[in-house]
């Protein structure tokens, strides 16, 4: 016998086929419209929370790594109290020399660091973190300087045209024929050209310069005092090796040699977890998921309270224990891919949105959305889980 | 061998059951003795609180044996595993007085259940059966309806294709012509009845309905927790 539409809820044949059973958890849901829409929303509303954290925490990573594109370095020697590329004291330029005795260096290079103000005609004030080095060297140049050679004319600079509160027509048509000038530090100097970086968290944005520029631009800085020392080893060296020896030769507790890769991953590990605000954004994360855990609770613990006498029937029936850990966690996977999805479009628009508005690196990637919808559907098994308990009151005797 | 040739489905024997516990405890059932003929009708009547439908349970492996013993299709369910109530339950059919089928399923999804219990097997032939004795049963233009649609007596159909549909080897029923008229409610125990006779279905009834007794194979009063009359 043909059932004339038995066929008529494709999803519903789709999920039949896929669990080899009745949907019961999927029919359940979708037999009360308003409650599943607002359990599909609160789901949703907990992953925009934890993608909005992780894109914040990403961009934070992304920020801080993009930092050092700027450099190209096998050894980075720093102050022992500088957990990144802008902060901490400076080191001594002798340590330099005694570095380059080590057998297995082959070159350095010191390189500063300062903050300074650029004051815009429209009042706009804007922070940069200035970095300055030896343009001729370009072996220690970074991928993203591609126009380094116009620092070594006096006072030119290359800005971060990603820099947070600089408007796009600012640096069009800024070459070295057609210079932005700006004045910082009591210095006019003239933007030749432009990198991509991106604010970040130290600051609005970045102006390279050369290393006799900066001491142009900071007068109380000494070129015997730089802020890091980057170091290349010789072909066939490993600079974690190389660097170890440098720490022992040298003996020092004021200073750090650590390879060029360590120290990005030091920075990027104290940025997300030891700084504050790395620690909120973690927290919001955390909060995020415990928002979802109790919304998907209280909606499955709701619904098997509402279907008790109904299981209690499935029982009565001889349907095993397992079914019904089957229809809960049914139930738990289809609320977190109906709250993930929404989620995922919503949070393209706001990262499109925070990524103009703070000139940070936000954006989706493949492993964070798998992350989200891999910890959206846990914590929803989760929930299920802890909802069963409510599964046992179910007493086919209680029937009759 | 005639189906009517094997042993009894369902053998009582010095049954008693108590509800609470101390000086709240309750004896509802006393030394209960009974033997039930496979594929045959019986009914059991009585004053509410006479322990009827606590015997339904019991038989149907819906309550814990506390004392004596229920041998229900040669097994003993004194002391039985969960898995193996649960494997006894799937031999039988339950047909509740409140029909408690699910509201979130249609007419056709919920006599399904009563075939998916069984496993995967012929899983794609569920429909057609499950179509089948709703139509039998007078539901063919409501397969797809949810119960929040049917009439009290539909939903009573629903219940019966529900427990009948699995071809159980006894069919517990309380009070399941409750909600019928007089022609749907004979209907229903007319195939119950006859599923007996085709299929050796044994049927024990809880009923206070007085216009099926007389269908009844054998009619078994209880009052006070005893059997006192057996006809």
């Amino acid at each position: 016998m043909r059932v004339r539409g038995a066929n008529h809820y494709n999803l519903t044949t789709l999920l039949q086929w896929l669990l080899g059973r009745m949907p019961i958890g999927w029919l359940q849901l979708v037999s009360n419209k308003l409650r599943f829409f607002a359990a599909g929303t609160g789901v949703a509303f907990a992953c925009i929370l934890v993608f909005v954290q992780l894109g914040m925490m990403g961009s934070f990573s992304q920020a801080t790594r993009s930092t050092y594109r700027i450099l190209n370095a096998d050894i980075m020697i720093s102050a022992s109290d500088s957990n990144g590329l802008t902060d901490g004291s400076n080191v001594a330029r002798r340590r330099m020399f005694q570095a380059l005795a080590v057998p297995g260096v082959k070159e350095a290079l010191p390189v500063f660091v300062g903050k300074t103000f650029w004051l815009q005609e429209d009042g706009n004030r804007m922070e940069l973190t200035v970095i300055g080095l030896d343009p001729t060297r370009v072996s220690f140049v970074g991928p993203v300087l591609d126009q380094v050679d116009v620092l070594q004319l006096t006072n030119h600079a290359l800005l971060d045209r990603r820099s947070r509160g600089l408007k796009p027509e600012q640096l069009k048509g800024v070459s070295p024929q057609t210079p932005l000038l700006l004045e910082a530090n009591h210095q006019l100097l003239t933007v030749a050209g432009t990198i991509s970086l991106g604010g970040g968290f130290a600051g609005d944005g970045f102006l390279i310069v050369s290393d006799q520029t900066f001491l142009r631009l900071f007068p109380a800085r000494s070129s015997a005092a730089p802020n890091h020392i980057l170091l290349n080893v010789e072909s066939g060296q490993n600079p974690e090796v190389v660097a170890a020896q440098i720490a022992e030769s040298l003996a020092v507790d004021s200073i750090q040699v650590r390879s060029f890769f360590r120290a990005v991953e030091d920075d990027v590990i104290y940025q997300t977890t030891r700084r504050p605000v790395g620690l909120i954004f973690g927290f919001g994360v955390a909060i995020g998921t415990l928002v979802g855990l109790v919304i998907v609770y209280q909606i499955l613990s709701t619904d098997v309270a509402d279907h008790l006498s109904e299981y209690a029937t499935f029982k009565a029936m001889g349907y095993p224990a397992s079914f019904f850990r089957s229809v809960v966690l049914e139930e738990a996977v289809v609320l977190a891919l109906v709250g993930f999805f929404p989620a995922l479009l919503v949070t393209l628009g706001i990262y499109s949105v925070m990524a103009k508005a703070t000139g940070l690196p936000i954006a989706m990637n493949f492993e964070r959305a798998a992350l989200v919808l891999g910890g959206t559907v846990l914590a929803c098994s989760i929930s299920g889980f802890l909802a069963m308990r409510k599964l046992t009151h179910a007493d086919p005797a209680d029937l009759f | 061998m005639s189906l009517l040739n094997l042993p009894d489905p369902v053998v009582v024997a010095g049954l008693n059951h108590s509800f609470g516990s101390g000086a709240a405890k309750v004896q509802t059932l006393f030394d209960v003795h009974l033997q039930i003929k496979r594929g045959k009708l019986t009914t059991l009547v009585g004053p509410s609180g006479s322990g009827k439908t606590t015997l339904l349970t019991l038989m149907g492996c819906l309550r814990e044996i506390q004392e004596g013993s229920v041998q229900l299709l040669g097994h003993e369910l004194f002391g039985a595993t969960t898995s193996t109530l649960n494997a006894m339950r799937r031999r039988l059919g339950f047909i509740f007085q409140a029909h408690n089928l699910h509201e979130s399923l249609t007419a056709l999804q919920n006599v399904r259940m009563g075939l998916e219990v069984h496993g995967k097997s012929k899983r794609n032939e569920f429909d057609a059966a499950a179509a089948h004795i709703l139509t039998q049963l007078g539901l063919g233009e409501r397969l797809h309806y949810r119960p929040a649609k049917l009439s009290g007596g539909q939903k009573q159909r629903v219940a019966v294709a529900r427990a009948l549909v699995g071809n159980p080897e006894i069919v517990f029923a309380d009070e399941p012509t409750a909600a019928l008229d007089r022609e749907t409610g004979l209907r229903t125990v007319m195939m119950l009845k006859r599923l007996g006779e085709l299929r050796g279905t044994t049927t024990v009834m809880v009923t206070h309905d007085n216009r099926i007794l007389d269908l009844a194979d054998r009619i078994l009063r209880m009052e006070e927790g005893r059997i006192v009359d057996d006809r």
